[in-house]
């Protein structure tokens, strides 16, 4: 009964980095499935031997273009852990908002440039520009706005300067603040359509239970601090983050997969969401309702919709910064020096899920061992589990609905396969 | 009546990098509904699912490191009339030169220990810059680029005129920010001998220049070692603020082996 599918996308678009899709199904059974990761290794951990203490976010930030702010935050916090470093809560405060930039841009741009254009049958935001010029011009104005907020606080989101370890090298100025702060309030009106918009949107009705794991804080809703929590097992502390998360290589992907003793886990905005649901402002919970999302959902596609509560979230979380760094004011500062040389680990929610960056400084504050885990490598293991499960219950459509359908899959984990590929240190004994 | 000119078709590949520098091209998102009406853009993995081999200009973002990238980016050559380098890695080969201070093997040992003999990571040769392989008609630098920098190039050949390149160091757009001198601060800085073209923007946000953008054609590399030293940095920190972007130009310009 059920049709032979050879279903090989290459290089799939609208996803951040170079992979492809292999699935090969006889007689209704997955004989074959691959997602490959062909990206081409950075080799960081290489880059970063031998480099100062204070270089190490200006190398670590290139890691991905998109996540600049999420390498760079993580590097630094490493990087003031080994040294004994203490920023001041202004930092603290700017390092806050150039997250909330950050992850709204991310958030952004995948929904309206990647997502979007599914839901409208059409292969990039390009033509939505002419049919649907109103829509487009909603994304490109929030996404804006959202860079508009790295800009203020870290000079430009693609590789934020002012970040700096032991605290900040630029304080922005009032006005742009008070600018800022009109500009967000503004934008909910805008947030609030594209929650319309994904309303109105068909979610594949999949389900597939896993762990999930992101950061807690001790209050808030996690992004520059907290640590990690599983929803399985409850608290993890930072320094057994690497015992937990058990990191292996597979032979047809760049990228490293991972596991913990539970099997699959998946980290990222549904995670976030799933175990922080309570921390989230009442209009971003309001969105979440509208939007059919409940906590501990485990349908993957439901990560988009994760996304866009988030971005509600963020936006007002991104308000009442600016208004706490008006009371706290802006006087430019130095950044801490070190205290001491050592070993330091930092812990960051980047737009896609749990970022962990360690470092070894020797006594000339020259780096010697680098570790880090990128939130695409583990949602690798994930992805390739549901693409499983998810192909055998399409089977019966159409062979280029099918493929768009895995696609969109992928997709939905918003996967950044340029970061995945870039840290591989893999030791084996 | 006007004869309707064909739009040009613009297409853009991404090697080993960050695709930071695609990102400042989507960041142009006032300019992108009008964008559109000028040019085609027919090849665009991170942001379209279209993909079509027939393009006139192409932008080339990321380093080569691997022999498929070669294979990949001569066809390139042969099927574009205009080929651009955008950023760092694909126009310098930028900070992913860092990693050629080790043997490709070496690095392969401290990256992926036992496992550098899988298939794909066999493949890593040294990270290069594009114009190592094929010839490139226009360089746009910087780490990331500006978008200013990218719709400034756009903007030239569409005119059918060739966009300019900063050719002075950044100290002289340092001034005109009105910023105080880094190596006053007591910092290093790469201003002296790197290619403008940013505004300088990094120490107008506190920081330093760490020399993204490769150094000018003619840099006067005594004068700025002198400088350095003047202001009591080590000849260890000089080779170090030169490695970063440096790793695959500046040593070769300055026989300094490579």
């Amino acid at each position: 009964m059920h049709k032979d599918h050879d279903i090989n996308v290459h290089e799939v678009t609208r996803v951040e980095g170079h992979g492809n899709i292999v699935i090969n199904v006889r007689k209704g059974r997955v004989e074959e499935l691959r997602l490959e990761i062909i990206e081409s290794p950075r080799f960081f951990e290489a880059m970063l031997r031998g480099r100062r203490y204070d270089e190490a976010q200006h190398i670590m930030s290139r890691i991905c273009g998109i996540c600049a702010v999420s390498h760079t935050s993580a590097s630094v916090k490493a990087v003031e852990s080994a040294t004994g470093m203490r920023i001041s809560k202004r930092a603290r405060l700017l390092r806050e908002l150039a997250f909330c930039g950050e992850t709204l841009q991310s958030h952004i741009l995948h929904l309206y440039f990647l997502v979007l254009p599914d839901f409208f049958s059409v292969g990039s935001i390009v033509p939505l520009i002419k049919s649907h010029p109103e829509i487009a011009r909603m994304g490109l104005g929030l996404k804006k706005l959202a860079n508009e907020i790295c800009r203020i606080v870290g000079g430009r989101h693609v590789h934020p300067i002012s970040i700096f370890p032991g605290g900040v090298v630029h304080v922005p100025k009032p006005r742009e603040l008070k600018d800022l702060k009109k500009a967000l309030t503004g934008s909910f009106e805008r947030l609030e359509k594209t929650i319309e918009l994904f309303e109105g949107f068909e979610v594949p009705d999949f389900e597939g239970s896993r762990e999930f794991i992101s950061l807690r804080a001790a209050k808030g809703y996690p992004f520059y601090e907290g640590d990690p929590f599983s929803s399985m097992d409850a608290s993890i502390g930072q320094e057994s983050y690497t015992k937990r998360i058990k990191e292996y290589t597979v032979p047809h992907s760049t990228a490293k997969h991972a596991r913990t003793s539970h099997g699959t886990f998946m980290v990222g905005a549904l995670a976030r969401f799933n175990n922080n649901h309570r921390r989230l402002h009442p209009r971003a919970r309001k969105a979440a309702k509208r939007l059919l999302l409940k906590p501990g959902c485990s349908n993957p596609f439901m990560n988009n919709q994760a996304q866009l509560v988030e971005c509600i979230h963020l936006t007002e979380e991104a308000i009442s910064l600016v208004d706490r760094l008006l009371e706290v004011g802006l006087a430019a500062e130095r950044p801490a020096r070190p205290r001491r040389f050592g070993r330091g680990i930092g812990l960051v929610e980047a737009p896609r899920g749990t970022l962990y960056h360690e470092y070894r400084i020797n006594r000339d504050g020259l780096i010697e061992e680098v570790n880090c885990i990128i939130p695409t490598a583990q949602n690798l293991r994930s992805i390739e589990r549901d693409l499983g499960e998810f192909v055998v219950t399409i089977l019966d459509r159409p062979r280029d609905e099918i493929t768009r359908s895995v696609e969109s899959l992928v997709r939905a984990y918003d996967p950044c396969i340029s970061c995945s590929t870039h840290i591989m240190d893999v030791k084996f004994v | 009546m006007i004869p309707t000119v064909k739009k040009p078709r613009l297409a853009f590949f991404s090697f080993t990098c960050c695709e930071g520098c695609q990102l400042m091209v989507l960041n142009c998102e006032d300019e992108f509904p009008d964008l559109v009406k000028l040019v085609d853009i027919v090849n665009f993995r991170e942001a379209m699912s279209e993909k079509s081999d027939d393009y006139d200009v192409a932008f080339v973002e990321g380093s080569i490191s691997r022999r498929e990238e070669i294979k990949k980016l001569k066809e390139i050559r042969k099927r574009a009339s205009t080929v651009i380098a955008l950023g760092a890695c694909s126009s310098t080969g930028g900070l992913n030169c860092l990693r050629n201070r080790f043997p490709v093997e070496e690095a392969k040992r401290i990256v992926y220990g036992k496992d550098a003999a899988v298939r794909k990571i066999k493949d890593t040769i040294r990270a290069r810059p594009i114009d190592s392989i094929i010839e490139v008609d226009h360089y746009i630098h910087g780490c990331p680029i500006t978008k200013e920098e990218f719709l400034s190039t756009l903007k030239a050949l569409l005119l059918g005129k060739a966009p300019e390149v900063p050719n002075h160091p950044v100290c002289v757009d340092c001034k005109m920010a009105g910023n105080i001198c880094v190596f006053e601060r007591g910092a290093t800085c790469m201003g002296p001998v790197t290619r403008a073209g940013c505004n300088a923007i990094c120490i107008t946000y506190g920081s330093i220049c760490w020399g993204c953008r490769g150094t000018v054609d003619n840099p006067n590399m005594d004068a700025h070692e002198e400088t350095l030293r003047r202001y009591g940095l080590t000849a260890d920190s000089v080779t170090r603020s030169l490695d970063l972007y440096g790793g695959c130009t500046v040593r070769k310009k300055t026989g300094r082996g490579d």
